[in-house]
């Protein structure tokens, strides 16, 4: 990692200052997932990390490898997009499937589910 | 043309992408664009309707003020993880918010928005009733979420998928 030390400090610092924090509030989603007590609260925690976890590590990156090759660089926002856009397929299918369970045990702590339609009448 | 390019949108979305990672050249523009072309003939095929957007004004608008509460509601989170949830004080539940909203895209547009902010998650949508089943991490009125789910998002989503 020779070429790091040539970057220069107005890089380097705002790098810097994204990579940590990005990679602290990663740590602390995660940390919320082990310490939360209920199920519905620990999905909220891991979303620190999908949303500027990720934001802030992409952009340090963007930023030094736009430095180093002398161009923008771009492509970090694919990423971005995709991890944005797959989250709620993930989440919603836990915490619909956390409903479910909870709703036929029959939980006092959940709204109830949604009225069935009504069937359809009879030619 | 609109039998060539049916869904131009996701056409350009694709190319967009394949130049992205690729590289911007000639070769990849067009292999690219034959991609983006043949995905949006395949789409046609599936999903006849063509996705409208309008007022680009309130599509920036709504980036910008989805931005800005992405980056409070991380702090706030971490705040909360931090202090171990005000030493005991939050408390977390479920919010029923009724939408307008019933065009899939922009109720896909919605959830992505409610995921994305740390703080809330979107749980269950039924579409027979528009009903949106919220949980939210610090719950303080349900009043406030449900102005600005309403207010704040599904007013602009409003505006731009007619």
């Amino acid at each position: 990692m020779i070429w790091m030390q040539n970057l220069p400090l107005w890089v380097a610092l705002p790098a810097a200052l994204l990579v940590v924090a990005g990679s602290t509030l990663t740590l602390l989603g995660t940390l919320g997932l082990v310490t939360l007590k209920s199920f519905y609260d620990r999905l909220h925690a891991p979303t620190l990390g999908t949303s500027w976890g990720t934001a802030a590590i992409l952009l340090a990156s963007m930023l030094v490898f736009g430095w180093t090759e002398g161009r923008l660089v771009l492509h970090e926002l694919v990423i971005g997009i995709f991890v944005m856009v797959t989250t709620p397929v993930t989440l919603m299918l836990l915490g619909r499937a956390a409903l479910y369970r909870d709703r036929g045990e029959g939980s006092a702590e959940v709204p109830e589910a949604p009225p069935e339609p009504a069937p359809a009448e009879q030619p | 043309m609109t039998r060539m390019v049916p869904h131009p949108l996701l056409s350009l979305g694709l190319l967009a992408m394949w130049l992205l990672l690729n590289g911007p050249s000639l070769g990849h523009a067009l292999l690219g664009g034959a991609i983006a072309l043949v995905a949006g003939w395949a789409l046609s095929a599936l999903e006849p309707e063509r996705l409208r957007l309008r007022r680009p004004g309130a599509m920036l608008r709504l980036f910008g003020i989805v931005g800005l509460d992405i980056i409070r509601s991380n702090i706030a989170v971490a705040g909360l993880i931090l202090t171990r949830d005000r030493k005991g004080k939050r408390r977390s539940g479920f919010v029923k918010v009724s939408l307008r909203l019933r065009d899939p895209a922009a109720l896909a547009v919605l959830s992505i928005i409610v995921t994305a902010t740390p703080g809330t998650a979107w749980l269950e949508y039924d579409p027979e009733t528009g009903v949106l089943l919220l949980h939210v991490f610090d719950l303080v009125s349900e009043e406030d979420w449900q102005h600005l789910i309403r207010d704040r998002y599904e007013a602009l989503l409003l505006e731009v998928f007619p």
